[in-house]
């Protein structure tokens, strides 16, 4: 394989990523990446990111040998990197500490972030609130609806959540309101976006502020069983938790990458949100060019996922350029298999799962069988499932 | 010469402005779009903008969004698009038309089919509030193949260097954004848009128009006094959403012709 070296200068991953923007933030993107080039390298940051990282988020995150959910399964051991015990509840708060320490040196005393499950949205807050800003979070009507606990969590810790009522009213919509937020008011505004995704250098830079998760499971897992596991799995909707446990991975050419996204009922009903397994067709939205569900004529289609944090039409460009070159593949997992996951995780480890986690588990769950028992499989637990209880109940016909 | 440049250069020879109101395609719905444009061209205006809706429009307020959503009710494709300008054509060999929209219907058609169609169909210029000069290198090239003007937007927030750029890779005329915003935004100020005009100038020969916020008689004349050309969007877009079927392209009409009168009332 020839060396893995990505983005370019223009933020393009191959084909992928780039720049697509409105001139009128386009300056302001442009100033991101010149100052993130800057801070990226200053000692001063990386420690005070590292320092934000233990003290305040409590890391680095254990790996957890799921024992007795691996017996249960049978083959394969699975493993579990415990990003769901970080501060807040998800690997969504390692980039926004990170964002929130770039926005602190720029000078912008205003963070607006976009929602999807709530947990970045959560995050942001919680910076925001640590670092003394105001905070404005878009989310979706609809995501409103089945994250309650998440919107009262922002509302505690200070931010302004704004309900968001057209299209789809979920995660896509979302981004489109902060991208109207922030071409109106550029200049006070810091947009702390929450997945390797939009216009360079999000892409870039989320990865980087995530890539602590990979880095971290590279070390742990040789102590833990001598070698690098056979594969890491994690879930994509954005990407960024994936992307932050596999791209440190993708020099370790014998670890396969999974990336696994939301089947919702299934592919073949087109009521999903997984564009990289259905293949759909190359696009541009927010910022960037990837792969997105869309209909013949270029309009964005609504997805469908359980999880709201998956239910998004697009990916991260760095997930389009991986499974184009090979080095990651990506499957679907249903709504009713993530489901499974979820329930036995809780009942095997006593450990509630993130809907959007437990896709990944559960296709952990489907391949272990077929592995033998001295194989390992990683899985990225992205986040705890405390915020979806409301969904969960619903869906076993149980009222709170 | 470009049916755009030729007609900045007869209103410059007239000492006048050029009017660009904007409608979004379908909005209302499909069979009032090509009797708006021939209804604006008879009150008075000079070029037509004309909006390719799009499910996603993140540049825009609540306006022109609302005006997309209408139009996508109906279906309304770029495919359909093009053929509403091809029918606007056949009646109108003169008026400049120019498509304001967003990337990703023009990525699915493909750069090279959408320009030979825009081409075959009449269309003028083509805006693409997402394709920044970064990516359209390739866009403008072959859009120049079909003699499509490619129309750029310059905004507030744009440095020298990068009007330097910009204007490099524009033609027929230059947009600018008249404030930080989404389309709809409040109101303008016309001396902050006066200094950044006269700074556009020292980079290209080529004409300004100004948009955003150009809301009444008043905002279009004062704009029409430091600018060539004077963008009306969410204002038209708002009459089209107030008016009855019946009344639509009477009212369309009326306030194009209000503009019109307020712009050259100060010459």
């Amino acid at each position: 394989m020839q060396k893995y070296d990505f983005p370019d200068v223009g933020g393009h991953f191959g084909q992928y990523g780039g720049i697509y923007m409105a001139e009128t933030l386009i300056p302001a993107v442009e100033e991101l990446r010149r100052q993130y080039l800057i801070f990226r390298d200053d000692p001063e940051f990386k420690a005070e990111f590292a320092y934000e990282l233990k003290h305040y988020v409590g890391r680095p995150s254990p790996i957890y040998h799921a024992r007795r959910l691996s017996e249960y399964v049978g083959g394969a051991q699975i493993y579990l990197k415990r990003e769901d015990l970080n501060h807040t509840g998800a690997h969504k708060i390692n980039n926004a500490i990170g964002q929130a320490l770039l926005a602190r040196r720029m000078g912008k005393k205003r963070v607006i972030a976009e929602t999807g499950a709530g947990m970045h949205g959560v995050a942001t807050a919680t910076v925001a609130a640590r670092f003394g800003m105001e905070c404005i979070v878009y989310m979706g009507a609809e995501d409103i609806q089945r994250q309650a606990p998440n919107v009262f969590r922002m509302k505690l810790l200070g931010a302004t959540v704004v309900p968001v009522e057209s299209g789809s009213r979920t995660l896509k919509d979302a981004c489109n309101e902060a991208i109207r937020d922030w071409v109106t008011n550029v200049d006070s505004t810091f947009y702390i976006f929450g997945t390797a995704a939009g216009p360079h250098p999000y892409p870039m830079m989320v990865r980087d502020f995530q890539c602590v998760i990979g880095n971290e499971a590279r070390v742990q897992m040789p102590e833990m069983i001598g070698r690098q596991p056979d594969a890491v799995i994690a879930c994509v909707g954005g990407g960024s938790n994936a992307i932050g446990i596999f791209h440190p991975f993708i020099e370790h050419e014998s670890v396969r990458l999974i990336g696994v996204e939301a089947g919702g009922h299934g592919i073949g009903s087109g009521q999903h949100a997984a564009p990289l397994t259905a293949n759909a067709k190359v696009g541009v939205l927010h910022g960037n060019k990837v792969y997105l569900m869309q209909d013949e004529n270029g309009q964005i289609v609504e997805t469908h996922s359980i999880s709201a944090g998956l239910d998004y039409p697009g990916v991260g460009p760095e997930h389009c350029l991986l499974k184009d070159i090979g080095r990651a593949e990506y499957v679907a997992i249903n709504d009713d298999e993530a489901l499974l996951a979820f329930d036995a995780l809780c009942r095997f480890e006593g450990i509630i799962p993130a809907l959007e986690s437990s896709h990944a588990l559960a296709h952990a769950m489907k391949i272990a069988p077929g592995m033998d028992n001295n194989k390992v499989l990683l899985v990225n637990l992205s986040g705890r499932g405390d915020k979806d209880m409301n969904t969960v109940a619903r869906l076993k016909g149980i009222t709170l | 010469m470009s049916r755009i440049q030729a007609v900045f250069e007869q209103l410059k020879l007239a000492n006048r402005r050029a009017l660009i109101p904007f409608i979004t395609a379908g909005d209302p719905n499909p069979q009032f779009t090509v009797p708006l444009m021939h209804g604006m061209v008879a009150a008075g205006a000079d070029l037509i903008e004309l909006g390719v809706p799009f499910s996603d429009p993140m540049a825009d307020g609540p306006t022109i969004q609302r005006a997309s959503e209408r139009a996508l009710k109906h279906k309304v494709s770029l495919t359909n698009v093009l053929g509403m300008v091809a029918e606007f054509r056949r009646q109108d060999a003169r008026t400049p038309v120019v498509l304001m929209g967003y990337a990703n219907p023009i990525e699915a058609m493909g750069h090279e089919v959408f320009a030979r169609l825009a081409a075959a169909s009449g269309v003028d210029g083509v805006l693409t509030v997402d394709y920044p000069p970064e990516e359209s290198a390739g866009f403008v090239s072959v859009l120049r193949q079909q003699n499509i003007d490619s129309i750029f937007l310059l905004a507030p927030t744009t440095t020298d260097a990068r009007v330097e750029h910009v204007v490099r890779l524009a033609s027929g005329f230059i947009y600018y954004v008249s404030l930080n915003g989404v389309t709809g935004a409040a109101n303008l100020d016309v001396d902050d848009v006066a200094l950044k005009v006269a700074s556009i100038r020292r980079h290209t020969s080529l004409p300004i128009g100004v948009g955003f916020g150009v809301r009444d008689g008043a905002t279009a004349r004062a704009v029409g006094a430091i600018a060539d050309a004077v963008v009306v969007g969410s204002r038209m877009v708002q009459e089209v959403e107030n008016s009855s079927e019946a009344e639509v392209v009477a009212n369309v009409g009326r306030l194009v012709a209000e503009l019109r009168s307020a712009i050259d009332a100060q010459l």
